[in-house]
């Protein structure tokens, strides 16, 4: 099944209804998207359009209301450790060192301890934090959690890695850096990343496709790849170009809407 | 970016491990603890000292019946050298009645708090019998144990119930529940996470349930054995009551405030322990 032709990720026709308060709340209305492996895809759009629902979808943290999530052409049914999520409140074991919070999922897969040991050295190495191997959470910066939650992750063996505004609660400087630490690893892993931001820029500066999301009710709007060359700029003409097309885009929408 | 400069970069601790603030200096820290018990004892001392007709004793006959309570050698009578009888039947009691709430409310508490059946049986029950003071139940339990020491380990359980069960309910109720995402994501599901989820993430309640549940036992344990009890610390505020020994029901206070205030402090230290990972506790 798993040739070039089959999409790691694909949603056909997906609708998603909530009840809220007695008022049904459509947050999804016939999505389609096919994620390729390997593919970095940014889903932006302004706050309701429905983007955290999807990614919680493929998830499966939620089910559909109509149509299919799909996993290499198979129903996704659940949580499970080949989809790893980053959140952006991180949602770290509070009770656990930064080496355990890694080794959380080896150990719960019934991992031998030697190689969880490995594994959790290998990915705490990954992402810089073997000084603060026996620190807890509470201890860290915003930053350094994140850098946990990404190596948890990984560290489970996640061929996709679901990030739901991950860098929405961190300073700029911050940000820029593990900007470019998920892009090394990225490159280095060969992983699948579906990532929610509202930032334009940090859209363009992450994705080879960026998904256009609009709201009321929430749906994918256009999509846009961006080949650029990598490293980016952040500062050079061509990312300004693309920066004002999807600016464009995104307020359409909302003018639209408002209409 | 080669994996050293990475090391490099990424190492820059962005906030240090929290360290405790010394705000106060020893000296002045000792000065503020102690001021105020020595302004009492003070106080209590000229109010008392040389009145003929006291009915409370002046601090240094109190200081003299606890050391014979302890030691002898003073008044020798029936109260000599007896503190370590009581202080040891009331320690008993206390740690016996603590623990029994402890393994009764917790598993109870456990349940409700995950359990939705459970919880719609039991909860309204308990809702119902909490509000009833311990001390209310002392003639039933009086009937049902018998006087003596095992009505006043019941007052004790009762005592020490509650709390534990409260607070272990709130505690497994209030797991966030992001961390059941993140734990079923990562491929413990089901069953497992209560012993890697649920159980971890309410011990900070749970702990204080038991910290205020032996408080309680404390708190009870001198209206348990107050009645139809040869020993405790209970016991001795009550026969030299009878005996009007005011300065021996005083030593009997001292040393319940002394003795739980330990024994609370141990359990503080054994939180710290347990608890390192919680900012509340560390």
């Amino acid at each position: 099944m798993r040739d070039m032709t089959t999409p790691i990720v694909e949603l056909k026709a997906v609708s998603k209804q909530f009840e809220l308060q007695g008022e049904r709340i459509e947050a999804l209305r016939d999505a389609n998207l096919r994620v390729r492996k390997g593919e970095f895809v940014c889903l932006i759009g302004a706050s309701g359009c429905g983007k955290s629902t999807l990614l919680r979808i493929v998830a499966g943290f939620e089910q559909t209301t109509r149509g299919d999530a799909l996993m290499w052409g198979k129903p996704i049914d659940g949580p499970a450790p080949d989809r790893g999520m980053v959140f952006q409140d991180y949602g770290l074991f509070p009770w656990l060192t930064v080496r355990s919070n890694i080794g959380f999922g080896p150990a719960a897969r019934g991992r031998p301890s030697a190689e969880i040991r490995d594994t959790v050295e290998r990915f705490m190495g990954l992402v810089g934090l073997q000084r603060f191997a026996e620190a807890y959470p509470h201890q860290l910066s915003g930053g350094m959690k994140q850098r946990v939650a990404i190596a948890r992750v990984l560290a489970n063996d996640a061929e996709l890695v679901l990030m739901d505004e991950p860098f929405g609660a961190l300073d700029a400087m911050t940000r820029e850096r593990l900007q470019d630490e998920l892009l090394e690893i990225w490159q280095r892993t060969g992983l699948s990343v579906m990532f929610v931001t509202h930032s334009i820029e940090e859209a363009i500066f992450l994705a080879d496709r960026v998904v256009v999301m609009s709201p009321g009710p929430g749906r994918i709007e256009s999509e846009m790849t961006i080949d650029l060359p990598r490293p980016r700029d952040v500062s050079a003409p061509d990312f300004n170009d693309i920066r004002r097309e999807l600016a464009r885009k995104l307020h359409s929408n909302l003018a639209r809407k408002a209409a | 970016m080669s994996a050293s400069t990475e090391t490099t970069l990424v190492a820059t601790p962005e906030t240090k491990p929290a360290e405790r603030p010394a705000f106060l200096g020893g000296w002045r820290q000792l000065l503020l603890t102690f001021a105020f018990p020595l302004a009492v004892l003070v106080f209590w001392h000229f109010a008392t000292y040389g009145q003929k007709y006291s009915l409370i004793p002046p601090p240094n006959d109190v200081a003299e019946a606890l050391y014979d309570l302890a030691f002898g050698g003073i008044n020798d009578d029936a109260f000599s050298v007896t503190l370590h009888i009581h202080l040891l039947a009331s320690l008993s009691r206390v740690y016996g009645g603590f623990a029994l709430a402890a393994a009764v409310a917790l598993p109870i508490g456990l349940m409700i708090g995950r359990i939705p059946v459970v919880r719609q049986l039991l909860d309204p029950t308990f809702q119902v019998l909490r509000p009833i003071p311990v001390t209310a139940w002392l003639p039933l339990a009086m009937i049902m144990f018998g006087l003596g020491p095992r009505s006043a380990f019941f007052l004790v359980f009762l005592g020490a119930f509650y709390p534990i069960l409260i607070n272990t309910i709130f505690g497994v109720r209030s797991v966030d529940p992001r961390l059941f995402e993140a734990a079923s994501m990562l491929g413990c599901q089901g069953s497992s996470q209560f012993f890697k989820v649920v159980l971890p993430a309410s011990l900070p309640a749970i702990f204080t349930g038991l910290r205020l549940g032996l408080g309680f036992a404390w708190v009870v344990i001198v209206v348990g054995e107050m009645t139809g009890v040869q020993t405790g610390l209970g016991a001795i505020i009550m026969e030299a009551r009878q005996l009007s020994r005011t300065e021996i029901v005083i030593c009997g206070m001292i040393v319940i405030g002394v003795a739980g205030f330990i024994s609370d402090r141990l359990v503080m230290l054994l939180g710290r322990r347990l608890l390192r990972w919680s900012p509340g506790h560390a």
